[in-house]
């Protein structure tokens, strides 16, 4: 027994191949931008170590600082939606639903397998106003709300927030299955033996099912972070950062840096400063996993 | 009111609200298939929310043909089904060797693998064009395929182990008795009971790649070899954004393969998540 799963040659055939493929395209490029961001310009062409410099002027450099805020008004809005209503989601599955329930599930669950730009061009011509109205200002119109018809995607005050409507749409049936899922492993006895002790629905909620459930929310958050930390591949179909920079994330602010303007290493900083993001904001919603008590 | 009359309207406020939830996520779906079959003319006189006066294919022709579309699926389609089979060769071995082999230096690897699902795509970026660049791969499938693989490492280990972790090791150990060795015991014994996460970690990881905008876009920029995504994104320049029906029917042409073949995995997809894929 031993002796065979002690191999040591195929142990190294296992595991080899898959650490060279994951070293070279995952870990080694972090490392690499690391060296990157104390140099300036570009790889090939006018390269020259510059210190701290890059890292300088991100304090200064003020489209930093709005891509910031950017992107941490929409994790807080989509985080707080997707993980808020995928909980309400799989709380109505599991106690209201009957009939159809798997229907309805299949259902719930079709916009999470969408291909983001495909989802992104169908919102934009939902939330379309020229040359003719999209889907929901000719609704606004036909139900006489004609001075709510507005260019949704088009100005900076309502971008971001149509914008993190979409992703919470895509997105919140894939946390109402993990919450479902994680709903039936929580015994019946326990909620039947809450309800004879009085228990009315939301005191339900609160004293037994959310803590019951508190690990699966952490994990769910944390899912949700890093996935809008990331924010760009949705933002760059729907409005392209527009307008005026409204929705233009961390992310993408990194791509213009570092692809369209050529400043490789100023762009490595930013995508660095994601990562720590990444890195410190996860490390924090894990800190919510064991009660203090 | 009466108890029974409460009742009642509780129950009619349940349905309306669970009523309104499947209404939200099927009405858009609902209204792109109509409207990709909308003849030009009545995007203009008709409001958008009207239904189709006819089936107008014509839509369709347009976006496969001079959309470009044909070719930009096939190309998706190569990308995703070899960086697949990359993932499921490299992830089914790594997992096995880390699950259920005993040498020294498990842990570590444990460690090193699962690093990386920490790691956003954007970080990663800018030295991968820099090191496919030096390899004068930009602007091939090959790095689409090798950065996909290799992206989708860590994930599909992670989801692979918890499942491996759940084999009785009684099992691998009566097959040593009967004389397997480590290689056929992988394919004999450990293969087929892993079928099941084997099939939940493929389905997740289409969904991933064949999604996938960010690495398509930075590294591949001829049009002849553009997967759906970037096809998709540069779209309304071919066609401008006043031929509504074309740019639906693309939409569509993107979107319905996609609601076929979830419906067929669909208890997969729903068993993978629900069960210990993503509770570790």
């Amino acid at each position: 027994m031993n002796k065979v799963l002690g191999n040591k040659k195929a142990v190294f055939w296992f595991i080899a191949p898959t650490a060279v493929l994951y070293s070279i395209f995952v870990i080694l490029p972090v490392l690499w931008s690391v060296y990157y961001t104390f140099y300036n310009g570009m790889p090939g062409i006018k390269w020259e170590f510059c210190g701290i410099d890059n890292y300088l002027r991100i304090f200064k450099d003020k489209n930093f600082t709005k891509a910031l805020i950017v992107n941490v008004k929409y994790i807080l809005i989509v985080t707080t939606g997707q993980v808020c209503l995928g909980l309400c989601m799989a709380l109505i599955f599991k106690f209201w639903l009957k009939r159809f329930a798997n229907l309805i599930r299949t259902i719930v669950f079709f916009p999470v397998v969408l291909p983001t730009v495909a989802v992104a061009q169908l919102f934009a011509k939902i939330y379309e106003i020229q040359p003719h109205y999209g889907l929901l200002n000719s609704l606004l119109d036909a139900v006489g709300l004609e001075n709510l018809v507005q260019p949704w995607i088009g100005q900076a005050s309502t971008a971001l927030g149509a914008l993190s409507v979409m992703d919470i749409w895509t997105a919140t049936g894939f946390y109402a299955i993990i919450f479902y899922g994680a709903l039936l492993d929580i015994s019946d006895d326990v909620i039947e033996a809450a309800r004879i002790d009085g228990c009315k629905a939301f005191p339900l909620f609160r004293l037994v099912l959310a803590p019951l459930l508190r690990p699966m929310i952490i994990t769910c958050l944390i899912f949700s972070f890093t996935g809008t930390v990331k924010m760009f591949e949705s933002a760059t179909a729907l409005t392209g950062g527009g307008p005026g920079g409204a929705t233009k994330s961390l992310s993408m602010y990194m791509y213009d840096t570092a692809f369209t303007y050529s400043k490789t290493g100023y762009g490595s900083v930013i995508a660095l400063i994601i990562f720590l993001i990444c890195v410190v904001g996860s490390a924090i919603i894990r800190k919510f996993e064991k009660p203090i008590d | 009111m009466t108890y029974k009359t409460k009742r009642k309207i509780k129950s009619f406020l349940m349905k309306l609200i669970v009523a309104l939830i499947v209404l939200i996520d099927v009405y858009p779906l609902f209204w792109m298939l109509t409207a990709s079959f909308k003849e030009p003319g009545e995007f203009v006189t008709k409001p958008a929310y009207a239904l189709n006066s006819g089936f107008y294919i014509q839509n369709y022709i347009e976006a496969w043909t001079r959309g470009k579309m044909a070719l930009f699926f096939k190309n998706s389609l190569i990308c995703t089904v070899a960086s697949l089979v990359l993932i499921i060769i490299l992830t089914v071995t790594s997992s096995f060797a880390l699950t259920k082999m005993r040498w020294k230096g498990r842990g570590l690897f444990d460690k090193y693998f699962a690093f990386g699902i920490m790691i956003p795509v954007a970080t990663c970026l800018i030295p991968l064009f820099q090191i496919f660049q030096k390899m004068h791969l930009i602007n091939t499938r090959t790095c689409l395929i090798l950065v996909y693989a290799a992206s989708g490492i860590s994930f599909s280990i992670y989801l692979l182990q918890s499942y491996m972790k759940s084999l009785p090791d009684e099992i691998l150990e009566a097959s040593v008795i009967d004389g397997c060795g480590i290689y056929s015991m992988l394919c004999r014994i450990v293969l087929p009971l892993t079928k099941n996460a084997i099939i939940t970690v493929l389905v997740i990881q289409f969904f991933f790649k064949w999604n996938d905008l960010l690495y398509s876009m930075t590294f591949v920029s001829s049009t002849k070899l553009k997967t759906i995504q970037t096809g998709l994104l540069f779209f309304e320049d071919e066609f401008g954004t006043k031929d509504w029906g074309a740019i639906f029917a693309s939409v569509s042409i993107c979107v319905v393969p996609m609601l076929i073949m979830y419906l067929f995995l669909n208890k997969k997809v729903i068993e993978g998540m629900t069960s210990g894929a993503v509770k570790g």
